[in-house]
C-alpha cells in the first residue's frame, strides 16, 4: 500500500457537510501568481518605478532633445573700419534670417565668444578683409562660419557653377526620440526584471517565508514560474504604455508587428528574469543583493546603447558588448519597431537572450538557497 | 502503530563549530501534545526544523509517522503543519488571501472560512495583515498551520510576546486540534505553558534533554511539592547545610539573600525552621510557601533560570 493511500489519522470534518476541498495541479501555482500581482499593485513605489518613472524619462529626454529648426547663429562684428559693410551684407543676403547680428568692440566680441555667447566674430580687418574667428570643435561654431561666409561671398555677387535645389527631410524615425524609446524599453525591461525578482526574493528570504512555503508541498519549480511569469504581465503593460507614450505624442512609428515586439519583450523580460534569479539565488540581505544588481546592471547601462549607440565605443570592444543581453535586447526592439525587421532575422539577438537567461536560470536553481 | 514523531542520537553542528543539539531522543506518540522547555539558545527551534525537515542534522535518524524525509518528503509534507519562530507573512495581502494562498499548496485543505472562525480571524478576513496585532498574527500563522488539515502540528514558541489572554486563546485552539486526533509538538520558555498545555515534555539545555515525563513527574522527581522561602537577618551566614538538615527538607539553595528549600511536608520543616532560627539568635524577615513549579526543577537541574532577566 503506498504512502497515500493511508486514510488520514485526523478525520475530514466539515461543519456544513460540503464534500472536501480538492485542490488540482496549478492551484498552487494560480495563487502564487495571484498573490504576486496582488502585492504589486498594492505597493505605491512599485507602481511609480515600473510604469510612472520610464514614463516621466521618456518624456522628458523626448522633449528636451527633440529637433528643433535650426537655431539662428549668433554673429558679432566687431566695430571699426567696414563693419558696416559686412553688416550691410549679411543684411542683403537671403539667409539674413539665420543670423542674430551685433556689434561689438574687439574685447569685448572675444568675451563673449569665449563664453558661448557668440558662435563667429567677423573681424574686418584693413577695411577690405574679413577675418572668421571660430573654435573648430564647436560644431554650432563651424556651422555659423561656413554660413556667414557663404552669405557674404553670396551677397557680394559670387556666382554659383552648379544649379542645386533642396528637399527637406525629417520623418520619424531617424529622430533621437525614435532612438531613445526602444532602447527605455530595454532599460525597463531589465531594471524591473532585475529588482523585480531579485529584490521580491531576497526579501521574502529574509522574512522566512521562503522557509515557511518550503515547509509545505509547495511545488519549488511552481514558485519560481510564477515569479517569473508575474514579470511577463508587467511586460506587456510597460511596453504598451511606452509605444503609447512614442505613438501619441511623439508621433512615432511602430513598424514591426505588435506580436513581434510582445514576443522580444518576453524573451527580454524572461532573460532578465533568469538573470536576476541568480543574482539572487543565495543573498540573504537586501543591501548585498542591491549592490551585486547594480553590478551586473552598470556595464549595460553605459555600453548597451540605451541612451546613444554603442557604436562610438572602439571596434576592439564591440563584439563584448553585442554579446551582453541588453544590448541584444536593444537591438532587437530598435530594428523591430523602427524598420520591421522580421522575426527571422533576429535570431542571434534572440540567442543571446536564451543564452543568459537560460544559463542563468540553470545554475539559479542549482545554487538557490530557500532558507 | 508506530510513534508521530521519533528521532534518534539527533546532533546538528553549525558551520563546524556550534554544536546547537548534542544526540537527542525523543519518541512522541499519536495524539499528545509535547513540549520542549528551554531557555534562549538551548537548541530548541534547531531540533523542530530538523522534525520538520527544513533543516539536515549533522547526524542522527528521524522518522515521521513511520516515514523518513529522504524518501516521502513530499507526502509528509501533506501531513505537516508548521509555524515557524518568526516569519513574517506579506503584508499586503488580506488574512483570507493568505490562508487561501496556503491553502492552495495542498491536496485536500480544509475551507479557509472553517479555520478562520476557529481561530477568530473571521471579523480581520478582509484586512491586511500589516494591519493586524500581534496576537491575530500569531493566530494566523496557526491558521496557515491548520488549513492543511494536518495530522502533526509543529508550533515554534506560539505565544511568544502575546498576552495572557491570546496566550490563552491560543492554548484552547491548540487543545480543541489535539482533541479531533493531532499531535502537537510545541516549544516553549513558558512554564506556566508548558505545564497547563502538555502532556509530556522534555527540557533541554546546550542541546541535550535533561529531563523528560509529565510535567506532574519533573516535579515530583524534584522531591518535594511545596516550596519556602524565607531570608534570616543577624545569624551571620548559617551554612546552607543547616537548612538541608530540617525534617522533611530534600533540597536547598540560596538565592540574593533569599533560602529556597524544597519541601515535602511543610507542617514538619516549618515548625523545626522556626526553631532553627530562634537558636542561632537569628531573626526571620520574610516567609512564603509555595507549590513547586517547572522553574524548581530547571533551577535544580542547572543552577540557572529558565529566562535570565
Ligand atoms: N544558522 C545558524 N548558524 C550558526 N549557528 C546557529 C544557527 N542557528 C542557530 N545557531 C546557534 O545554535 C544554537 C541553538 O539555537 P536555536 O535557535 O536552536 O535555539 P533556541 O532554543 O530555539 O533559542 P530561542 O529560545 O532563542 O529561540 C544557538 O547557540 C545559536 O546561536
Ligand atoms: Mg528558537
Amino acid at each position: 500500500m503506498s504512502v497515500a493511500e493511508q486514510t488520514p489519522i485526523v478525520e475530514v470534518k466539515d461543519a456544513q457537510g460540503r464534500p472536501p476541498r480538492r485542490n488540482g495541479r496549478w492551484a498552487g501555482y494560480l495563487h502564487l501568481l495571484m498573490a504576486r500581482m496582488l502585492e504589486m499593485k498594492r505597493e505605491p513605489e512599485v507602481v511609480f518605478w515600473v510604469f510612472v518613472f520610464p514614463l516621466l524619462l521618456a518624456a522628458g529626454l523626448g522633449i528636451a532633445f527633440r529637433n528643433k529648426p535650426g537655431e539662428a547663429s549668433s554673429v558679432v562684428v566687431v566695430s571699426g573700419a567696414g563693419a558696416q559693410n559686412a553688416e550691410s551684407l549679411l543684411q542683403r543676403s537671403s539667409q539674413h534670417a539665420q543670423f542674430k547680428v551685433n556689434t561689438e568692440d574687439a574685447a569685448a566680441a572675444r568675451k563673449g565668444f569665449r563664453l558661448g555667447k557668440y558662435d563667429v566674430v567677423i573681424e574686418p580687418q584693413d577695411g577690405e578683409k574679413l577675418v572668421y574667428l571660430y573654435d573648430p570643435a564647436r560644431p554650432e561654431s563651424v556651422l555659423a562660419r561656413a554660413n556667414v561666409d557663404d552669405a557674404i561671398q553670396a551677397a557680394a555677387g559670387r556666382k554659383d557653377m552648379v544649379a542645386t535645389s533642396e528637399i527637406i527631410s525629417s520623418e520619424p524615425g531617424s529622430r533621437y526620440i525614435d532612438f531613445l524609446i526602444p532602447g527605455l524599453l530595454g532599460m525597463n525591461l531589465m531594471n524591473s526584471g532585475m529588482w523585480g525578482i531579485g529584490f521580491a526574493l531576497v526579501d521574502m528570504r529574509q522574512r522566512k517565508l521562503l522557509k515557511r512555503f518550503v515547509g509545505t508541498p509547495m511545488r519549488r519549480g511552481d514558485f519560481l514560474l510564477a515569479l517569473l511569469s508575474s514579470r511577463l504581465v508587467l511586460m506587456i503593460i510597460e511596453i504598451a504604455l511606452l509605444l503609447a507614450l512614442g505613438v501619441v505624442f511623439f508621433h512615432m512609428r511602430v513598424l514591426g508587428s505588435i506580436f513581434t515586439i510582445t514576443l522580444l519583450g518576453a524573451v527580454g523580460a524572461m532573460c532578465f528574469g533568469g538573470v536576476g534569479l541568480l543574482t539572487a539565488s543565495r543573498a540573504q540581505k537586501i543591501e548585498s543583493v542591491s549592490g551585486l544588481m547594480n553590478l551586473v546592471m552598470m556595464p549595460m547601462w553605459i555600453f548597451s546603447g540605451v541612451f546613444f549607440s554603442y557604436e562610438r565605443f572602439p571596434a576592439v570592444v564591440q563584439p563584448l558588448i553585442k554579446a551582453l543581453p541588453l544590448t541584444a535586447l536593444n537591438d532587437a526592439l530598435r530594428t523591430s519597431i523602427l524598420e520591421g525587421t522580421p522575426l527571422m532575422h533576429q535570431w542571434s539577438r534572440l540567442l543571446v537572450m536564451g543564452l543568459w537567461g537560460g544559463i542563468s536560470f540553470a545554475l539559479a536553481l542549482r545554487w538557490f538557497r530557500w532558507t | 502503530m508506530c510513534a508521530a514523531i521519533q528521532c534518534r542520537d539527533l546532533r546538528k553542528t553549525y558551520d563546524g563549530k556550534v554544536e546547537a543539539v548534542r544526540g537527542l531522543n525523543l519518541e512522541i506518540e499519536t495524539g499528545e501534545c509535547f513540549g520542549l522547555l528551554g531557555p534562549n539558545g538551548a537548541g530548541k527551534t534547531t531540533t523542530i526544523e530538523i522534525l520538520e525537515g527544513l533543516l539536515e542534522p549533522t547526524s542522527g535518524a528521524v522518522s515521521i509517522l513511520g516515514y523518513t524525509w529522504r524518501e516521502n518528503e513530499r507526502q509528509l509534507r501533506e501531513w505537516l503543519g508548521i509555524s515557524l519562530q518568526e516569519t513574517r507573512l506579506s503584508e499586503k495581502l488580506t488574512v483570507r488571501e493568505t490562508v487561501d494562498l496556503f491553502a492552495s499548496f495542498y491536496r485536500e485543505p480544509r475551507s479557509t472560512d472553517d479555520v478562520l472562525e476557529e481561530l477568530q480571524l473571521t471579523e480581520k478576513a478582509d484586512s491586511w495583515v500589516g494591519k493586524l496585532s500581534g496576537g491575530q498574527r500569531q493566530r494566523l500563522a496557526v491558521a496557515t498551520a491548520l488549513v492543511c488539515n494536518p495530522k502533526i502540528l509543529f508550533l515554534d514558541e506560539p505565544t511568544t510576546g502575546l498576552d495572557p489572554q491570546s496566550r490563552r486563546q491560543l492554548w484552547d485552539i491548540i487543545r480543541e486540534f489535539q482533541r479531533s486526533g493531532g499531535t502537537v509538538l510545541l516549544t516553549t520558555h513558558y512554564m506556566d505553558e508548558a505545564e497547563r498545555l502538555c502532556d509530556r515534555l522534555a527540557i533541554v539545555d546546550h542541546g541535550q534533554i535533561i529531563a523528560e515525563g509529565t510535567p506532574q513527574d519533573l516535579i515530583e522527581r524534584l522531591g518535594g511539592h511545596h516550596v519556602v522561602e524565607f531570608v534570616v537577618s543577624g545569624n551571620n551566614g548559617v551554612a546552607l547545610a543547616a537548612w538541608r538538615a530540617l525534617p522533611s527538607v530534600e533540597s536547598v539553595r540560596e538565592e540574593d539573600g533569599m533560602v529556597a528549600l524544597n519541601v515535602k511536608e511543610p507542617h514538619l520543616a516549618i515548625p523545626a525552621l522556626l526553631g532553627a532560627v530562634e537558636k542561632q539568635g537569628g531573626q526571620l524577615e520574610h516567609l512564603t510557601t509555595r507549590q513547586a513549579s517547572l522553574e524548581d526543577v530547571f533551577v535544580r537541574l542547572t543552577g540557572r533560570h529558565l529566562r535570565e532577566e
